[in-house]
């Protein structure tokens, strides 16, 4: 087990350095930060200076070279855009970020697998074909014109909730939070609706489908002529069974979450890491760029070593092969 | 001709005729395939040929004549005077052009790679999924923005439109693959253990007449359920991409496009511009979606 | 650190006092200032936000009319014709309390004029900058410049004290890796000093109750919050639900919702922005279009002919709703030079037209690659596709090529482009500024956003001489000379003048800046 961690570990290393190359290829096609930096009235000579000064006239690989040289020492290089460390940046905006995540990644966990199961054991019911339905309308739209449309009736119409940003924040230690003021909890009902929709639909339709598969098998029904409660069969033994495939959805989903909130944070000027992201794309901030790929990386990477983990906690006929089978 | 009705009498087609479900949602789908079909024929107006456009058209309300011209548009005329019916139209069939190739791409793409990795393991197993983790890394915004650089470096300009579509589909496509890939792989670890597979192995089965033969019918379950979300999510990132200015050229739009523009005009009293693409957009994704959903339990042998 | 008390303190002694008169006024617009450094960045946003805390010497108000700020009065020097001389006001305070001065001046002027500041350009024939005593500053050029004080109304000062005291001499420094105090913190004379910072999110200022003009302006505004949001019909929906006091970019489709919702309303002017799109009229092939060994452009029997396909009203009345004025020349109406009879806007004639394209060679039409941003002006893209169904109409199949504005700037400028839309104003309210940039051929001093490849010798020669021509006559024979070569050739072709449009709940009072820099100082309360 501890060879196999750390085997993946090395992996993940890789993936890293090779997620970075690949962005720093990329960036040039994005734009040109000499651009947006340089007023109207620059001229030719200007954009030379600053262009070697920044090290844009060198090979992306050179780049790439200095970036990760400074990057292992936690110094990710100052914003073109904001003229601030990178690392504060990243530091001030994650908190926003992972608070929308969680609170999103949460609901869209306990409706995605109540009304899943729900679902699955009332298979023909009209609610659940009704749940089945209007969770379907919300997948059939874009997530860009979801949040509009809240924002359409909730604020503008109704005047119930805010359009846009966290509300009120109370900062404790270093991070800012929205939970701890009622404004701040409201400002995160629209967004979270918007960003967790897609993945609780996503979630309750995979459950619901192995749930069924399951409910089926041999074992489940010999559980039930055994005469185990009908609620101890259907989550002691089915639920329990389908987790293999839905902890590998919800892991990816997770990760989905966040790069997803980079649509859901632009609707609603939230200030997160995603909208970071979408102003640095906009100003060719390489430095901000390079360090949110690198950041998520390490996120996604970690995340499916968590799931890869999982599969062996939870299904013992892996266990059972061993390690040998990776 | 015997074919035909053996297929009127088999299972699926028997499971079909008492889904009410299934009929409507195949009935909507099958319509909106023919209208895209015959778009040319439909359509009132070309609104990809820019010299047929008069810009004093400009939003012409539904059903009601244009201030200037005169002219009556039946679900009224977009910012650029164009149709909105017949923008409608051909919008939609780039819609489902992308939709239905980005989702085939990733499936191809994924389920292969999901089965090797799964069943050959290995290192081979390592740098598949290794890949995947690089490719699930980049957001397909991401991913997009750098095809369609490289595509504008490549291609000449006289082929950028049409290139633009194909450049869309691989973009989508290899946001998708992964998903595929990692199921099925996680599937296929669990079937490859099973006594059958074994069997099958014992009796001197190739390796990939296993995989395909054996066990792929077994992991099709959760591939059907990504599949058919894919679509309709394909059809939407289509609409995503646009929103953050990498979609379907403008002069071209597809109804993602025409949706990115239309929620402009949300506030501004031109419903129509907005309304009626979404409204198709809703009608295609969703039937789409409950088509699959009905085909995912009708085929599944173990739901029977 | 003291700084960071004195602020503090200062905070808490007006919030106890301030609920006399506080009134807070909630600011959107599309984009956050870039940083707080004065000389870091010439860009629209980042000079509008760091102008209510920081001060010129020459301000222009809110009608675009020099006034004097940090000095009261400026002529240039008897004794020799290349120095300007400035009286500075007395009595000014900085934020933290210190005395301004003529040190500060020259400081914050020769900071300016740095390699890393971004006015770097607009100064460059300031060759010194000096303090004769306490409240005098001389500023000596490389030639008489007859316009200098306008290039001054966004050279912001700061106090050399504070600037030394925080590490802040230098501009902010890309590769040092460190941030520059002075992107973040703010210490100026203006009207609103800075309470904190959030980029991206939220900048909060209070009104400077030592401002100097504190009995000159209304200043009603007592805490300001300066909130970008760059969604569109997000900011509209803040506006409407009332979120927000008063929002800078209202779409031009959403103007007649605001106005019709209760307590809000909308305000107008022409902005000193004009829109037009270059054609690569110098080389000899095109390399974007689809005709093999000449350049169509070249002709002028082309450019004349795309110039009456285009229908201005119709882009006015539709993709503008109204709020544009059509165009016949490359210049703002309220710049020195622009007479109307320039501007004049021909009805589209696609018969003449045509007949053009035919006596040049180009019956069948011919394709062309249109590179268009998407980001950058009101409706830039939706112009764009609305060119290419009037060019359509002569023949010209443009393929229509809109990208976000980090993507299109660079096309343009790196002259991968033959094609292109622009849009343009002159901060100095003189045409020279304009001839500099766009009429003069492409060199290293001149020209640098002429992206044409037109070159005239004479006009060059012409320009060359409008900086230090003091006889205003000759001067403005001159000017009028080169517009009318312009015109004759067809160099570009201008669509329309921007109108602003800024939305603000009724109560709040103030007119709309032709140049969009709102001046918080001037906003009253109905």
């Amino acid at each position: 087990m501890l060879a196999y961690i750390i085997r993946r570990v090395f992996q993940s290393v890789i993936v890293l350095l090779v997620v970075g190359l690949v962005a720093f290829a990329m960036f040039r096609f994005v734009g040109d930060p000499i651009e947006n930096m340089l007023g109207q009235e620059r001229t030719q000579e200007d954009v030379e200076r600053l262009r070697s000064k920044l090290g844009l006239d060198q090979p992306f690989v050179f780049q790439y070279w200095k970036f990760l040289k400074a990057a292992v020492q936690g110094d990710f290089g100052v914003s073109y855009r904001q003229g601030r460390p990178v690392a504060e940046i990243l530091i001030e905006r994650a908190p926003s970020t992972l608070e929308l995540a969680a609170v999103s990644g949460t609901l869209a966990m306990l409706f995605g697998l109540g009304l899943g199961v729900y679902t699955a054991i009332k298979r023909n019911g009209w609610v659940s074909n009704l749940i089945m339905t209007t969770s379907l309308i919300g997948v059939s739209l874009p997530t860009f014109l979801i949040g509009i449309l809240l924002i359409y009736v909730f604020s503008v119409e109704l005047g119930w909730l805010p359009s846009y940003g966290r509300g009120e924040t109370v900062t404790v230690g270093s991070w800012s939070t929205g939970f701890l003021t009622s404004s701040g909890l409201k400002a995160l009902i629209l967004p979270s609706i918007t960003l967790g929709l897609y993945q609780m639909t996503l979630i309750m339709r995979l459950v619901r489908s192995e749930m069924m598969e399951v409910l089926r098998t041999d074992y489940v029904r010999f559980a039930r002529a055994r005469g185990l409660r009908e609620s101890a069969v259907n989550f002691k033994h089915a639920l329990v069974n389908t987790m293999v495939p839905v902890t590998t959805v919800i892991g990816l989903q997770l990760g989905s979450i966040i790069a997803f909130a980079i649509i859901t944070e632009t609707v609603f000027q939230w200030p997160g890491v995603g909208l970071l992201f979408i102003n640095a794309v906009q100003f060719v901030d390489i430095p901000v760029m390079a360090a949110y790929l690198m950041l998520i990386s390490v996120l996604f990477v970690g995340i499916n070593l968590v799931v890869d983990l999982l599969y062996f906690i939870i299904d013992p006929r892996l266990r059972a092969n061993g390690v040998g089978a990776h | 001709m015997n074919k035909i009705i053996d297929a009127w009498h088999s299972d699926l087609a028997w499971n079909f005729r008492n889904s009410p479900v299934a009929v409507v949602s195949f009935a909507l789908v099958f319509v909106l395939v023919l209208a895209v079909i015959f778009a040319p024929v439909i359509a009132p107006h070309d609104p990809f040929d820019p010299s047929t456009l008069n810009l004093i058209n400009g939003f012409s309300q539904p059903m009601t004549p244009n201030t200037y011209t005169g002219d009556v548009f039946l679900l009224g005329s977009d910012d650029q005077g164009r149709d909105v019916f017949s923008t409608i139209l051909y919008g939609m069939r780039i819609s489902l052009f992308v939709g239905v190739f980005a989702v085939a791409f990733a499936m191809i793409l994924g389920i292969t790679l999901g089965l090797i990795a799964g069943y050959v393991g290995g290192w081979t197993e390592t740098i598949i999924m290794r890949i995947a983790d690089v490719q699930l890394t980049f957001p397909s915004i991401l991913v997009a923005m750098l095809i369609f650089g490289i595509v504008k470096g490549v291609i000449p300009v006289e082929h950028r439109d049409q290139m633009a579509i194909w450049v869309l589909i691989l973009a989508i496509g290899l946001g998708e693959w992964v998903q595929f890939a990692r199921v099925v792989r996680g599937a296929t670890l669990v079937e490859k253990n099973r006594e059958y597979v074994q069997a099958a192995r014992l009796i001197g089965r190739v390796r990939w007449v296993i995989m395909i033969r054996h066990i792929l019918p077994n992991v099709l379950s959760p591939v059907l359920v990504i599949a058919t979300i894919s679509l309709a999510l394909a059809i939407i990132a289509e609409a995503t991409l646009s929103f953050l200015g990498v979609g379907a050229p403008p002069t071209q739009p597809s109804l993602g496009t025409l949706i990115r523009i239309g929620q402009g005009f949300l506030f501004s009293g031109e419903w129509w511009i907005l309304l009626f693409p979404a409204l198709t957009l809703l009608t295609l994704a969703l039937s789409v979606n409950m088509l699959g959903d009905w085909l995912r339990d009708a085929l599944n042998p173990k739901l029977r | 650190m003291k700084f960071k008390e004195t602020l503090l303190a200062t905070a808490i002694l007006f919030s106890a006092g301030a609920s006399v008169s506080a009134e807070t006024l909630k600011w959107a617009r599309a984009g956050d200032g870039l940083t707080l450094d004065p000389h870091a960045q010439n860009e629209g946003p980042t000079i509008t936000l760091q102008r209510q805390i920081m001060e010129p010497l020459v301000a222009r108000d809110m009608r675009g009319v020099l006034v004097p700020a940090l000095a009261t009065e400026w002529d240039p020097s008897d004794k020799d014709p290349n120095v300007w001389v400035f009286k500075l006001r007395q009595g000014v305070k900085f934020h933290d309390g210190a005395d301004f001065d003529s040190e500060d001046v020259v400081f914050s002027l020769k900071r300016a004029m740095s390699d890393e500041s971004n006015y770097r350009e607009v100064l460059a024939s300031v060759v010194d900058v000096r303090a004769p005593d306490k409240f005098t500053v001389e500023i000596i050029t490389d030639g008489p410049n007859p316009i200098m004080p306008n290039n001054l109304t966004n050279m912001l000062i700061m106090d050399k004290d504070w600037a030394t005291a925080n590490d802040a001499i230098k501009v902010q420094d890309y590769e040092g890796g460190q941030s520059t105090y002075a992107a973040k913190n703010a210490n100026g004379t203006g009207a609103y000093k800075l309470i904190s910072r959030e980029p991206d999110v939220k900048t909060v200022m209070e009104r400077f109750d030592g401002y100097w003009g504190v009995e000159q302006f209304p200043m009603e505004v007592s805490r300001l919050e300066y909130i970008p949001i760059q969604n569109a019909a997000t900011r509209i929906a803040a506006l409407l639900s009332g979120e927000v006091d008063f929002i800078q970019d209202v779409p031009v489709q959403d103007i007649d919702r605001v106005v019709d919702a209760d307590g809000l309303d909308v305000r107008r002017t022409s902005q000193n922005r004009v829109i037009f799109l270059g054609m690569n009229q110098g080389d000899t092939d095109l390399k974007n279009d689809n005709v093999d060994g000449k350049n169509p452009f070249a002709d002028v029997r082309v450019r004349r002919a795309m110039n009456m396909s285009i229908n201005r009203l119709a882009i006015q009345e539709v993709v503008m709703r109204g709020q544009s004025e059509p165009a016949g020349i490359i210049l703002p109406p309220f710049v020195h030079g622009w007479v109307p009879e320039l501007d004049v806007v021909q009805d589209p004639d696609i018969e003449t037209a045509k007949a053009l394209m035919a006596e040049a060679g180009y019956a069948d039409g011919f394709s062309i690659k249109l590179d268009c941003p998407n980001d950058r002006y009101i409706n830039d893209e939706a112009i764009c596709q609305a060119m290419v169904g009037m060019l359509a109409q002569i023949g010209i199949k443009v393929n229509l090529d809109s990208k976000p504005k980090a993507q299109h700037f660079p096309l343009i400028n790196n002259l991968e482009s033959d094609f292109y839309m622009l849009g343009w104003g002159v901060p100095t309210y003189d045409s020279e500024y304009a001839f500099n940039f766009l009429v003069h051929s492409k060199g290293e001093a001149y020209g640098s956003w002429n992206n044409t490849r037109y070159s005239n010798p004479e006009i060059d020669a012409e320009i060359e001489s409008l900086a230090s021509e003091i006889r205003l006559d000759v001067r403005d024979a001159s000017i009028r000379k080169i517009w009318d070569q312009v015109q004759e050739d067809v160099l570009y072709l201008p669509i329309h003048h921007q109108v602003l449009n800024w939305g603000m709940k009724s109560g709040v009072d103030t007119i709309v800046d032709p140049e969009d820099s709102p001046k918080i100082k001037y906003f009253s309360f109905k």
